[in-house]
């Protein structure tokens, strides 16, 4: 060791060390991996050259110095066995040539070198040995530790998932797939009312619920299967102590490494109040807060259930429509509170009496009840029931009732139906049912119903037929029975509809009266009627061709007709002698039950007036007499009486004598007498043999046109 | 585990950190490390070779940082430091070098932690690559490196564990837009370029590890330095890359079959 402040000793060829050196780190660079750069490996190898020439040639010999480089070596990493071999080799061969100066060579050289080569070796060998016990150790450890943390990690986060599997307010189960529960939380265990050791002994088939949304089996199914991953659904639980708790239940599936199924996580919440509250707002929004009856919300949603059953294709469905006669005046007469008192009674009353048939009684509106017959029992049954009920004295306050209702019923099958035809039916014949009167009951008559409708809308079409000039007048002759004269023509007007064609009074004038359209559509015939008759009497004045219209009580009774009548004659120009207005008994008696007033203003005018269908009304022939009248036309029925056909002698008999009564009457009072409906020559002749004046019937011509009039008067044929 | 670090320590698997390591001479590795060691150098005798000839890109790599003043470093994908590692070398040219080493696997860190316990100016960090944002933020968390500086990335041998699936670039995009300018980046990746039939075949064997390799063509390598310099001579394969002496470098330097390559991020001008 004398020569460590001098690596390099004299004694040392420098310049072969270095060369040595070189060769030597370019060899343990060329078999193992060095972490050093080939000048530093170069470096480091030559100090361990440096080293070793001195070992050999120090005395007293030692091959420490040996076994410190040896040591080194491995330090520095160079481990390579390869590398140890030529390291060694090369002590053995080039070493001393190259790196001991000739000159120096100890005696005992060889021996000498062998022990460098052994101590070399043997510290190689020792630090190899150290360093991989301590590299092993050190992995092991790292290994261990490693696996500690890893643990470490999944017990805090194991304990972290405890605390919110214990702590959570949601309720946690976890399953196997066969179903077996195998651990729940509180929350769940508190919400199903059981403890979690109960729990941890069921099955999840077990929490079955015969409400279970439908499929929610089968995805449950589908889940242990592992075809789906999560489920979300509402689900309710019976608790151990038989009450419902309604959950929103989330179950998801945790699956094996390689992806077999492994547990459910079922996650609970328990919305049993929202769901009340939601049932409670449903119930309101479905309910009539007065009498807690079914709305008419409720109503057609159960309708349309009915309806919509598939399985009731070929069933029947009935609703009564049912409403209180003259409600309106109990409740101005007894104030909205016992109204609605009134109204309470009669709901639970109807409620009470279908109720063992199941049957819906629903509230739609104010004093309309309906009930819904369902599964074909008999609908008029049920409304029978339903009148009987109500009708029953009610006590309000300290007032007794008597209520009635009235009832519209259909009955049909499902599959010809439709909610709102349903109810549309229904009301059509609820009105039916009023109309006839109170405590009553309709069945809804499908054809009534479509004539009904055609009326509607002629009645609806007629204002604008009226603008648009779809009217026409059509005259009938009336012909003198004595000498077969035409003396006059009765106008009969006639509707060209654009689509029903030529359409006959009897359809229409019913409804223009009831509308009031009468008086407009009145007053166009008889100007229209006017302007024909003063052509008439100027082409053939001497024919003197009576024109008689036909004036509706609701004409009559109004009191411009007087100057309407005035007006048509002025503008048309026709002799006023030459109208005749017809009107029939009730007009002419007025609505007041007096004759009209505007009578004698009319006879005033100069026109004539003829009472229209006489004997079918009730005539007060005390009036009669003291009024302007100038005709009788005999009703229809008394004449078809006279077919003296031979059929009924007894009858005609009696009809003959009624006419011949009528005529003396008639003439009695200085009053003409028209027959009408005369058909055939026999009854001709024998109204004339009754001293009847004039006729009018198909035997003497039916309403044409003005121009066939025109033509009749200009052939003369009259 | 497609959310990054492993919940259990299967030591019945080799580990390529421990596979590396034996390859380097260490003894930081286990039987069935040894086994999967040998068998790969049967088929590549070249392997071994190759991993050393990595070992010696990253310590010439690094040496050229220290160079340029570079004094802190991040070495992701890190291993089992058996010598030569990136403190060593930093802190024998610079004692104030700081380096925090990343690597997936608990164990290689566990190591790391053993082996740096008392060295203050470095620290250790069990994250994923593919997860650099938290990288990043543990890196910051532990106060070693100054991200307002320059530093070194350093990725050696380690990006190529990372599938395009994963999308490295968007990994490396990441990485540098966090680094200040006059930051380095170093890469080394194994490719398929130049190679024979049985590296191909290693590389399978590779999937027996955890992680499969994916080989990427030079281009694919130069695109993760992204818009920074890259030194010269580029990227090429490994032992050309600015070798300690023309002696050093291999007659076949493509038998390695891996790149290395060097970047710079200037600032942009103006
Ligand atoms: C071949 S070694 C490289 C070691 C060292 N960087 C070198 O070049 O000498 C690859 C290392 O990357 C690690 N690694 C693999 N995939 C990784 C990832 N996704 N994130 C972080 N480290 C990873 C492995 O555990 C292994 O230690």
């Amino acid at each position: 060791m004398a020569a460590v402040g001098d690596p390099i000793g004299a004694d040392v060829g420098r310049g072969g060390a270095e060369g040595y050196a070189a060769d030597w780190a370019r060899a343990v660079r060329r078999l193992g991996f060095v972490p050093l750069s080939a000048a530093e490996t170069e470096r480091l190898l030559l100090a361990h050259t440096v080293r070793l020439a001195q070992a050999v040639r120090t005395e007293p010999f030692t091959a420490r110095p040996a076994e410190e480089v040896g040591r080194a070596l491995v330090e520095a990493h160079l481990t390579e066995p390869r590398a140890l071999e030529w390291s060694l080799r090369a002590l053995g061969t080039d070493f001393p040539r190259r790196v001991l100066a000739a000159d120096g060579w100890p005696a005992d050289l060889t021996e000498r070198i062998a022990a460098v080569q052994g101590g070399l070796a043997a510290g190689y060998a020792r630090a190899l040995r150290d360093r991989t016990f301590a590299q092993q150790e050190r992995i092991a450890r790292s290994a261990w530790q490693a696996r500690d943390e890893v643990e470490q990690a999944l017990r805090d986060s194991e304990a972290r998932f405890r605390a919110v599997f214990t702590g959570a307010a949601i309720g946690i189960g976890i399953a196997g797939v066969d179903g077996q529960i195998i651990d729940v939380n509180q929350a769940f265990a508190d919400m199903l009312g059981y403890s979690i050791e109960e729990l941890c002994r069921i099955n999840v088939a077990a929490l079955f619920h015969a409400d279970d949304a439908a499929g929610m089996w089968e995805l449950y199914q589908q889940l242990i299967e592992g075809k789906q991953d999560a489920a979300r659904v509402e689900k309710r639980y019976h608790r151990k102590d038989g009450s419902v708790v309604w959950t929103d239940l989330a179950v998801s599936l945790i699956r094996h490494d390689d992806g077999r199924p492994r547990f459910t996580v079922a996650m609970i919440e328990d919305i049993t109040e929202r769901y009340e509250l939601q049932q409670r707002l449903r119930f309101q929004a479905l309910h009539d807060p007065l009498t807690g009856l079914p709305n008419r919300t409720l109503f057609f949603e159960t309708l349309g259930r009915v309806l919509d059953a598939a399985a009731a294709a070929d069933r029947r469905v009935g609703v009564c429509f049912l409403d209180l006669d003259g409600f309106k005046a109990i409740n101005d007469s007894l104030g909205h509170d016992l109204g609605d008192r009134l109204l309470v009674m009669i709901g639970r009353r109807l409620a009470e009496c279908v109720a063992d048939h199941g049957h819906l009684v629903a509230r739609m509106g104010g004093d309309e009840f309906v009930i819904l017959v369902d599964g074909g029992e008999d609908a008029v049954a049920v409304a029978k029931t339903a009148l009987a009920a109500v009708a029953a004295p009610v006590h309000v306050g300290d007032q007794q009732l008597a209520v009635s209702a009235s009832v519209g019923i259909v009955e049909c099958p499902v599959a010809e139906t439709s909610a709102s035809e349903l109810m549309k039916a229904a009301d059509t014949t609820l009105y039916w049912a009023k109309a006839a009167g109170r405590g009553r009951w309709a069945v809804y008559d499908p054809e009534r119903s479509a004539r009904d409708m055609a009326r509607a809308a002629l009645v609806a079409g007629l204002p604008a037929a009226l603008e648009r000039g779809e009217f026409v007048l059509h005259y009938q002759p009336i012909v003198s029975l004595l000498e077969g004269r035409m003396l006059a023509v009765e106008a009969l007007v006639r509707w060209k509809h654009p689509e029903l064609g030529l359409i006959g009074p009897d359809r229409f004038i019913g409804l223009a009266e009831e509308t009031g359209l009468i008086v407009g559509l009145g007053e166009w015939v008889l100007r229209t009627a006017c302007r024909d008759a003063e052509r008439w009497w100027r082409e053939f004045p001497d024919a003197r061709l009576v024109v008689s219209v036909n004036l509706a009580a609701r004409q009559a009774d109004d009191p411009a007709i007087v100057d309407t009548v005035a007006d048509a004659l002025a503008t048309s120009g026709l002799p006023e002698e030459l109208l005749q207005l017809e009107l029939t008994e009730s007009a002419v008696m007025g609505s007041a039950g007096e004759p009209l007033r505007s009578l004698h203003r009319l006879a005033d005018l100069g026109v004539r007036l003829a009472v229209d269908d006489f004997g079918t009304g009730y005539s007060n022939l005390a009036y009669l007499r003291r009024l302007p009248i100038h005709c009788l036309k005999l009703a229809g029925p008394f004449v078809e009486g006279i077919r003296a056909d031979g059929t009924d002698v007894a009858a005609d008999h009696r009809d003959e004598r009624i006419v011949d009564a009528l005529v003396r009457l008639a003439h009695a009072l200085e009053l003409w007498v028209t027959a009408e409906a005369v058909e055939t020559g026999v009854q001709a002749e024998r109204l004339r043999a009754l001293r009847c004046d004039t006729g009018q019937g198909r035997y003497f011509g039916a309403p044409s046109p003005a121009e066939t009039i025109t033509a009749r008067l200009r052939g003369g044929a009259a | 585990m497609p959310d990054g670090l492993p919940t259990e320590i299967d030591l019945t698997r080799p580990s390529a950190a421990r596979v590396y390591d034996y390859f380097l001479g260490g003894a930081h590795n286990f039987e069935i490390d040894r086994q999967l060691a040998e068998q790969i150098a049967s088929m590549t005798p070249n392997l071994a070779a190759t991993m050393r000839s990595g070992r010696e890109f990253l310590r010439r790599a690094v040496r050229v940082l220290l160079d340029a003043g570079i004094d802190q470093f991040l070495d992701i994908g890190s291993g089992i430091p058996t010598v030569g590692n990136v403190h060593e070398v930093a802190q024998a040219a610079n004692p104030k070098a700081r380096v925090v080493y990343v690597d997936i696997d608990p164990v290689a860190v566990a190591h790391s932690r053993e082996l740096l316990a008392g060295n203050d100016l470095t620290g250790v960090i069990h994250a994923d690559l593919r997860e650099p944002e938290r990288i990043l933020a543990e890196t910051r968390q532990l106060g070693l490196i100054d991200f307002s500086r320059p530093m070194g990335i350093l990725l050696a041998g380690v990006v190529h564990f990372v599938p395009d699936a994963d999308h490295p670039d968007a990994i490396l995009a990441t990485l540098r837009a966090a680094a200040a300018p006059g930051s380095f980046l170093v890469i080394s990746h194994s490719t398929f370029e130049d190679q024979p039939q049985e590296m191909l075949d290693a590389q399978r064997l590779s999937a027996r590890t955890d992680t499969e390799i994916a080989l990427r063509s030079r281009a694919q390598v130069t695109g993760f330095f992204g818009d920074w310099t890259v030194l010269e001579p580029g990227v090429v394969h490994m032992p050309l890359w600015r070798p300690d002496s023309p002696s050093d470098v291999d007659e076949h330097p493509e038998r390695f079959g891996a790149f290395g390559g060097v970047a710079r991020y200037d600032q942009p001008a103006g």
